[in-house]
Parts: structure tokens; C-alpha cells; sequence
């Protein structure tokens, strides 16, 4: 057979994952990177990476960090890839301290951990404020390395437009184009992974990096390949208003102690150093006795929208509030949030360490992304040798990283992510090689032509876009595009907006029609890739919305008032599992439970037979087409979440 | 306040043509930062002849100084334009793209030599394999603390714009990497090829090309301590021309 290669679209901390275990094994590698790898999105993550090594003794262990996990995702993450990426969550931190990433340490030497939210325990790993940047930094050099000794090759300044199919319908190459000659061609490989990051850019202002269009997985949901999840979409609560960028206030000022509060008198017009204690409301602590200011990210963005919104009590009247760290040392804050504490004054004017933050929720991270697939073994783990490990719909054709969907449900926990990333790359090359050994026929030996007209379709798509002349800015469309996602698809949300958007988003796709291509040269020019970019965050943005309008529930992230079972403030989650119990073995004793829990548990399990299940989106006649598939939750049973 | 702010920009519309100047006038909003301008810029682009013009090229990605993408020559300073808040900057602001690397067009340039250098001083830990072989060494909390800070380096490029011993015609290393340089060497497992690196650095673009001027430090958006890595490298490279001289 000929030589054999695997395409790896994207150098975040996935991407990178993957090329360099797969050159470990042998396999030639060809990364293509919008920008350089060492750029990556990635780099903005601040806070740290989870895994229970149980440093502090708490007696934290993987398996409490897998129910963590499920039960911040409102149990429609995968279970048994969440199960086996928890358990390997310590070996991956030790394998990224072995690799020369700067963890904090303890006085012995240990590596360090702190607390971050939906859970009680130190699990987050941590390199000062700046964790992202220093894991992408050691799988950046691994990788360096590799492309000194040959088995990977880059191409960065290149953007993945497509797949290259063949008759079967199996992927074999991917459609390139070089950003600075402007040039379309093809590269043959025998798989190709899609490790492109999230679509923050969807809603214009996130916290997200500029590349993060989500153009390359839209591209392949266009192909044919399903998409998963779609409406759920992360918002962080705490973010530093910016005009071309929300900034994180990343978890871990909470996490080593700040807190949260609003002044209890509406339009308090006083400094907040001015406002005596018993006038602060520190509303996530008295709310949330047991989790605090560490409750997970979809309970915070909606608190504060409460407080903010139905209590007219946000700094200024504004949709802001107060997130304090003036009670700590200078000292301790600079030696473990130092980074985050720049940015913040770098950016505001303002010393953190002095006076309180104002912050407000935005954008953060996706939980949804394209379908891919994984084969569990009897114990409920992840067979990994198994081809079908994060393979999307389409053969041969690999996502993993943010790109894809199964890891954190219906909303994400701190600090899973970068660890969720890293350990797919991992994971899925041992079955991506099984997959690539075993192909009916090498990419190289598949007949040119089918090439040579990938690259003709191409290119004839841009030179149309290059010619087109309307009178719509395609960045001003984008603004505008952005503002309805804002305004209608966010924390709360209403069928009637949510209708109203998906019209609006028609006359969008009407508009795009009508774009002027502002700059047609050849040489270096971003425009016509950023219209074809805009045309695929119209897409995605349908496939968001009309899977938030049909999905009639609240689960996670995806709040509807309207759905809301209202969960009595007494309730208790063990009596939901004694219920089911009883319901398993034939007969339930209702007398044995408070009325209002019972009314309330069965309204639960019936909205969990409705809705626990996976959103799929096909593309069809233009638009998404919406459908419901199982999750496999045969490990932890579902049950109501609580965090006082 | 004014209410429109003004740009002169150096644009250049390929690798091989010649630069120009173009100034444009954009409505002053409050909280700016140079890439939001840029932006605005990208949304109506229009000189201040009010000819349609392209919109100006530039890099950019993480937009919180960490990804080190935007680095361009900002009145006259060697910055982040992500960082460049537009209210604290004298007006008209200046652009430039840094004049130590080609460019590519406008503001944005081939930084590929210091990747490039990073692969000439073997920037990176040799492992064993990805797979389990239990936790990394214990390392003290003062070592971490020296480690760290050299780790932020962002590849930015500001250090090798202000120093004059660095220019497009010669091949020497410049800070960034000789600082990577020590961080590699002070790694536990790292330093075990430490003697390959100052063999690179002792060559001719290495640790003897510098002058000294101290300007890369005070660049350095990352406060890396430049000056003390290239002593420490300077210190490494004798002690190892001193033990070259004995064993021959
Ligand atoms: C501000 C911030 C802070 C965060 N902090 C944390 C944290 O503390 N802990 C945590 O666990 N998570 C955190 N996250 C989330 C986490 O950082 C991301 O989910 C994760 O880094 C995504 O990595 P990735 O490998 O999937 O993709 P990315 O790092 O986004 O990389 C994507 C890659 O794909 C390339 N690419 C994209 N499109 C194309 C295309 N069309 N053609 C070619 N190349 C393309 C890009 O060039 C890039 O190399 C944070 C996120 C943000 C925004
Ligand atoms: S000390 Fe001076 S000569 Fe040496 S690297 Fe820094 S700026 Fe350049
Ligand atoms: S040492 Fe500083 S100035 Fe030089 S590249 Fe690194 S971060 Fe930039
Ligand atoms: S855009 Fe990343 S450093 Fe400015």
C-alpha cells in the first residue's frame, strides 16, 4: 500500500494532542492551522485543567470527578467517554507536568490545585493564570520537535474549506486554501480530523479568539455530517465588557476566593468600598449555602440575570456585578491570579486588587458541536483501539476539542474542557490508525480526478464570491447578524424571540446574497474568506436557534422559563432515586412522599423520557433538520440537579 | 473629547511592492483599542479622501495579549495592538508593521524566523513516550516561580524588533529564544541536552551576536527577564568554553 497519511485541521490543544501521539505511533501527519499552532485559541484559557489526583487528601477520586461531570452537564453528556476521560484525567496532568508545563506547586514540590465550579473538591490543576497557554506551549514543542524529525509537516496560514469525498462517500483528502497566496488545492489523506475549536463568533463579542467562527465543522454539517447539541451554548458568568471582545474574568477568582455580590439597594450610586457589609448582597452565597460563588456556570449567568433583570439590583441599573477580591492579599493575588488581574487592569484601567470588579456574563464555549461516535467496553470505559472513536457521520472524517459534542452535555464545567481536549487527541489516534490501516484504498491511490474537481468547485465558489458587488459590508452584516444572536439566544429564552430570530437569520442568508466582496485581490486578503466564513455562521447560527425553539424544556445551559418544573425548594435528590427504585421494582409507595416532591418527580421523568436525548441537526432543503437520538446514561442514573 | 480619531497607517499591498501611507478618519467610540479601530475600519473602509479602499491587514487572535499575533510598531513603540488602548495614546496614533521580519502585506509579517529559532535551540522536553509513566519530578516553589515566568513568552516578536543587533539581513537568534533557551535548561529532564543547546548558542547568530543594549527587555510585554536569561546563557556558555578547554 502507499504511504499513508492523517490530516489534522487545527493546532489548538486537541489537534495538537493528536498529531503528536500519532507520530509517536509511527503515522505521518499533515497539521493545517489557520494561523500558527502556537497561536491557537487555546492559549486564552486562564484557570486550569481538572483531574482528581487528590493532592489535598479530600479523598476526591475519579469517579466523584465523573459524577461531577454528568451531573453539571444535566446528564446529557456520553457516560462511558466521560467515565473514561475522568479516569485518565491524572495521568494526563502528570503527563503534561512531565512535558514541562510550569504547574504551581505545593511547598513539597507536589503540583498544586485549586477549586473551581460544580464541585467541592481542589481538582483544577494550574500554571499561575495562564494554564492554556503553557499546555498548548508543551504539545506546540512536542510537535516542534516531530516536524524537525520529519513526521509531521505544517501548513499554517492555510484554511480548511472542505472534504474530499469519493464515490462512497468516504473522506480521503480536504480542500486547502493557502490565506497568503490565495491559492485552492487538495491534500490527500487517509483521514482527516476536524480539531477546529468553538463558534464564539456566532454571537460577534464572546470571550472567544477571532478565529473561532466554527466554519470548519459547519462546513462538514453542509457535507452531510450531523451535528450535535446545537442550542447549547455556554455563558460564562463572569466577563469584562469590551467592544471587540468580552474578556474573561476566568472562574479561579472565585475559585481562590472572590465573591460575588450586588449593593441590596437598587441604584446605589456609592463607591463600592463606600457600601458597608450588611448593604452588600452576596446573593450566590446566601442562595447557594453549600456551593457558593462555585456553582456551576449555567446556575451563576442565570443568577445574575435574575438579580439583575427581575431585581433591578445590578450595578449602575446596569447587567453587572460586583466580583471582589479586595480582601485578599496583594501578595497571594498576584502569585496565583496574576495574569487574570493584568488583563483586567490592562484592559479596564482599574486595579482589581484595589477595588471590586464589575463584571457580566457572555459567550463562552459550545457545548454542542459535530456528531462523532466512540465504542464502549462491558465496564462502561472506551475501547480505544476502536475506529469509530470520535468519527463523525461521515468516514473517515474526525472530530475532536471543541469541534465536537459528547463531553459536556447540556452545560460544561470549569476545567473540563482543556482536559476533555487533550485527552480525545490522546485517545482517538490509536482507532484513527486502525481505521487508516484498514482503508479499501489509500488516499494516494484514489483517482486524481476526483481531486482535481474538489479543487475546481472550489475555486469557482471564491471567484464567485470575489465578484460579488452588493452594497452590504459582510463585516457590518456579521455586527448586525451578532446583535440578534445576543439579544434572543442567550441565558433566557422565549419560543416567540426564538421564531422571530430564525426569521430574522432567512434575511440574513437573503442579505449575504447581496455582499460586497470590499477587497478582490489575490495576495494576502481575508475578505472572501470571511464571507464564506459569514455564510457558514449563518448556518450554524439556524442550526442554534431552531434546536433552542424546539427543544421545550430547561436543561443546563438552555434555559426556558416557560419549562421550568419548578423544583421545590425542599426537595431532595436521593428521594427522585428511591422513587425510581420503587417505580423499577413494580410499585411505587406514594404515600411515602411529600406530595408536592411527588407531583414534581413525575413531571421529571416524564420530561426525561421527552427530552433527555441528544439534538441532531441535518442539513436538508437548506436548513437544519431536527431530530432527537439516546444517550447512553447506564452508568449514573439521571436525577434532579442541586447545588444548596 | 474629539469624536473622531485619526489613523496613519504604513500599508504595502505585497511581500515585493512599496509602502505607502493612508490615513483614515473613524468616529471616536469610548473603551477603543487599536484593533477595535481596525475593525471599524474593516466595516466602513474608507480612507480620508473618502476613496473605498481595502481594508487594512493585520493578524490578530486572542485579543488579551497571550497569543501574541497583533504585535505591530504603534507610535513608534513595538506593542501589542490588542493592549493599545486608543484613549491613552497621543493622536494621530501611528501604524506600522514591525520592520525586523518581511512583510506580508500591511501591518502583517513573517514571523517564521523565530519558530525557526525555537527548532535551532531545541526548545522542547524529550519524552519517553505519551503514556503513563507516573507523576514528573518534584520541583521547588521558587524554581516553578522562575520556570513560569519565562514560559509566557509569547513568540510576539517585540524583544527582536527593539534590539539593534537584530535585523533582516543577519541570522542571529535573538532574546526570545535564548531565553526559551534557559528554560529548557533549568527543566529537570530538559538540561539533559542542555550541552546541545549552548553548542548552538555558542555558534555564530548565538549568545556572542548580542550587544548587551538591554532595549529587549523593556519591550518585552510579558516583564520576561531577558537580560538576566542572556547573563545566565552567558554564564552557561563560558562555564562550558572553560570545561572544552580542559578535556582538550
Ligand atoms: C477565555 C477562555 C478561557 C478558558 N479557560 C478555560 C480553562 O481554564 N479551563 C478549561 O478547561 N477550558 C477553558 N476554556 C475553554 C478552552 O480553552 C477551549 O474549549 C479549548 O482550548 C478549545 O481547544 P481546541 O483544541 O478544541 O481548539 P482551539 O484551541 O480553538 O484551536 C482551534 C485550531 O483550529 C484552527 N482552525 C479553526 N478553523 C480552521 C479552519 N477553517 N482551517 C484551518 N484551521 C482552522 C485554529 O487555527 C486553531 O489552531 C476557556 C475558553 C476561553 C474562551
Ligand atoms: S541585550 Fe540588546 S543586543 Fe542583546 S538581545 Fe537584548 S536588545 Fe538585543
Ligand atoms: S520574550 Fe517577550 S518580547 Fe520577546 S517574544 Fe517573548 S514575549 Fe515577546
Ligand atoms: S491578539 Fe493575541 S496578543 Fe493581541
Amino acid at each position: 500500500m502507499s504511504k499513508q497519511r492523517v490530516i489534522v485541521i487545527g493546532g489548538g490543544l486537541a489537534g495538537l494532542a493528536a498529531t503528536m501521539k500519532m507520530a509517536e505511533l509511527g503515522m505521518s501527519v499533515l497539521l493545517v492551522s489557520f494561523l500558527p499552532v502556537k497561536r491557537s485559541h487555546s492559549v486564552c484559557a486562564q484557570g486550569g485543567i481538572n483531574g482528581a489526583v487528590n493532592i489535598k487528601g479530600e479523598g476526591d477520586s475519579p469517579d466523584i470527578h465523573f459524577y461531577d461531570t454528568v451531573k453539571g452537564g444535566d446528564f446529557l453528556a456520553h457516560q462511558p467517554l466521560c467515565k473514561d476521560m475522568c479516569h485518565h484525567a491524572p495521568y494526563i496532568i502528570n503527563l503534561m507536568d512531565r512535558l514541562g508545563v510550569t504547574f504551581n506547586r505545593t511547598p513539597e514540590g507536589n503540583l498544586d490545585f485549586r477549586r473551581f465550579g460544580g464541585t467541592l473538591y481542589h481538582r483544577t490543576a494550574f500554571a499561575g493564570a495562564t494554564t492554556g497557554q503553557q499546555l498548548l506551549y508543551a504539545l506546540d514543542e512536542q510537535v516542534r520537535h516531530y516536524e524537525v524529525q520529519g513526521l509531521v509537516e505544517k501548513m499554517e496560514w492555510h484554511e480548511y474549506l472542505g472534504a474530499v469525498l469519493n464515490g462512497d462517500g468516504r473522506c480521503v483528502g480536504a480542500v486547502i486554501h493557502n490565506l497568503r497566496s490565495g491559492e485552492i488545492s487538495t491534500e490527500k489523506g487517509d483521514a482527516v480530523i476536524l480539531a477546529t475549536g468553538g463558534p464564539g463568533l456566532v454571537y460577534g463579542r464572546s470571550t472567544n479568539s477571532m478565529v473561532c467562527t466554527g466554519t470548519a465543522v459547519t462546513s462538514a454539517y453542509l457535507q452531510g455530517a450531523k451535528y450535535g447539541n446545537g442550542e447549547f451554548i455556554q455563558i460564562h458568568p463572569s466577563a469584562i465588557p469590551g467592544r471587540d471582545k468580552l474578556r474573561l474574568m476566568s472562574e479561579s477568582a472565585r475559585g481562590e476566593g472572590g465573591r460575588v455580590w450586588v449593593p441590596r439597594k437598587a441604584g446605589d450610586s456609592r463607591k463600592p468600598k463606600e457600601i458597608p457589609e450588611k448593604e452588600r448582597f452576596y446573593f450566590l452565597e446566601e442562595r447557594y449555602p453549600l456551593f457558593g460563588n462555585l456553582v456551576p456556570r449555567d446556575v451563576g449567568a442565570r443568577e445574575i440575570y435574575d438579580i439583575c433583570v427581575n431585581d433591578k439590583l445590578g450595578v449602575h441599573g446596569e447587567m453587572k456585578v460586583y466580583l471582589d477580591l479586595t480582601h485578599l492579599t496583594r501578595e497571594f493575588l498576584d502569585h496565583r491570579l496574576g495574569g487574570i488581574l493584568e488583563i483586567y487592569e490592562k484592559f479596564t484601567g482599574v486595579d482589581p486588587r484595589e477595588e471590586p470588579m464589575e463584571i457580566f456574563p457572555a459567550v463562552h464555549y459550545s457545548m454542542g458541536g459535530i456528531w462523532t461516535d466512540y465504542t464502549r467496553t462491558e465496564e462502561g470505559l472506551i475501547d480505544h483501539q476502536s475506529p469509530q472513536n470520535q468519527m463523525t457521520s461521515i468516514t473517515g472524517l474526525y472530530a475532536a476539542g471543541e469541534a465536537d459534542y459528547q463531553y459536556h452535555g447540556g452545560n460544561r464545567l470549569g476545567a473540563n474542557s482543556l482536559l476533555s481536549c487533550i485527552y480525545t487527541g490522546l485517545m482517538m489516534s490509536p482507532g484513527v490508525l486502525n481505521y487508516v490501516k484498514n482503508v479499501p484504498e489509500a488516499a494516494d491511490d484514489v483517482p486524481e480526478k476526483l481531486f482535481t474537481e474538489a479543487t475546481k468547485q472550489w475555486q469557482e465558489k471564491y471567484a464567485e464570491i470575489k465578484k460579488m458587488s452588493g452594497n452590504e459590508n459582510p463585516y457590518a452584516l456579521h455586527r448586525e447578524m451578532a446583535e440578534e444572536m445576543i439579544s434572543n439566544v442567550l441565558i433566557v429564552r422565549e419560543n416567540s424571540k426564538l421564531q422571530a430570530t430564525l426569521e430574522k437569520i432567512d434575511e440574513f442568508e437573503e442579505r449575504w446574497k447581496n455582499v460586497n466582496c470590499v477587497d478582490t485581490t489575490d495576495w494576502s486578503n481575508p475578505v472572501p474568506s470571511f464571507i464564506n466564513q459569514l455564510w457558514n455562521m449563518i448556518q450554524l447560527s439556524k442550526i442554534i436557534t431552531k434546536g433552542a425553539l424546539l427543544r421545550d424544556e430547561f436543561r443546563g445551559s438552555h434555559y426556558k422559563p416557560e419549562f421550568d418544573l419548578n423544583q421545590p425548594s425542599d426537595f431532595r435528590p436521593e428521594s427522585y432515586l428511591e422513587y425510581e427504585k420503587q417505580k423499577a421494582a413494580g410499585k411505587v409507595n406514594e404515600e411515602g412522599f411529600n406530595p408536592e416532591h411527588l407531583t414534581y418527580m413525575k413531571r421529571f421523568a416524564e420530561n426525561n423520557v421527552k427530552w433527555l436525548k441528544s439534538t441532531i441537526a441535518t442539513y436538508q432543503n437548506g436548513g437544519p433538520d431536527i431530530s432527537y437520538e439516546a444517550v447512553d446514561t447506564s452508568l449514573i442514573a439521571p436525577r434532579p440537579r442541586k447545588y444548596d | 473629547m474629539p469624536d473622531t480619531i485619526t489613523f496613519k497607517i504604513k500599508r504595502q499591498d505585497s511581500e515585493s511592492s512599496g509602502s505607502y501611507w493612508e490615513t483614515f478618519v473613524i468616529p471616536h467610540v469610548p473603551n477603543s483599542n487599536v484593533i477595535s479601530c481596525l475593525m471599524d475600519i474593516q466595516a466602513n473602509p474608507e480612507n480620508s479622501k473618502g476613496e473605498k479602499v481595502a481594508p487594512v491587514v493585520w493578524e490578530c487572535n486572542c485579543l488579551e495579549e497571550v497569543c501574541g499575533s497583533c504585535t505591530m510598531v504603534i507610535n513608534r513603540k513595538v506593542r501589542q495592538s490588542c493592549s493599545a488602548l486608543v484613549d491613552q495614546l497621543e493622536k494621530p496614533i501611528t501604524l506600522e508593521p514591525m520592520s525586523k521580519f518581511p512583510v506580508i502585506r500591511d501591518l502583517a509579517v513573517d514571523r517564521s524566523r523565530m519558530f525557526g529559532a525555537l527548532k535551532k535551540v531545541q526548545a522542547w522536553v524529550t519524552a519517553d513516550g505519551y503514556h503513563d509513566l507516573g507523576p514528573g519530578i518534584r520541583e521547588p516553589q521558587n524554581h516553578q516561580e522562575i520556570a513560569y515566568k519565562l514560559s509566557e513568552c509569547m513568540t510576539c516578536g517585540c524583544c527582536v524588533e527593539a534590539c539593534p543587533q537584530y535585523s533582516l539581513n543577519n541570522n542571529f537568534l535573538g532574546a526570545a529564544a535564548i531565553s526559551q533557551s534557559r528554560l529548557f535548561n533549568m527543566h529537570p529532564t530538559a538540561k539533559n541536552i542542555a550541552d546541545e543547546r549552548l553548542d548552538t548558542l555558542m555558534q555564530e547568530g548565538g549568545i556572542a551576536d548580542c550587544g548587551n543594549a538591554q532595549n529587549c527587555v523593556e519591550a518585552c510585554p510579558k516583564s520576561i527577564p531577558l537580560t538576566e536569561s542572556i547573563a545566565e546563557i552567558g554564564r552557561q556558555v563560558s562555564g562550558k568554553l572553560w570545561s572544552n578547554i580542559f578535556q582538550a
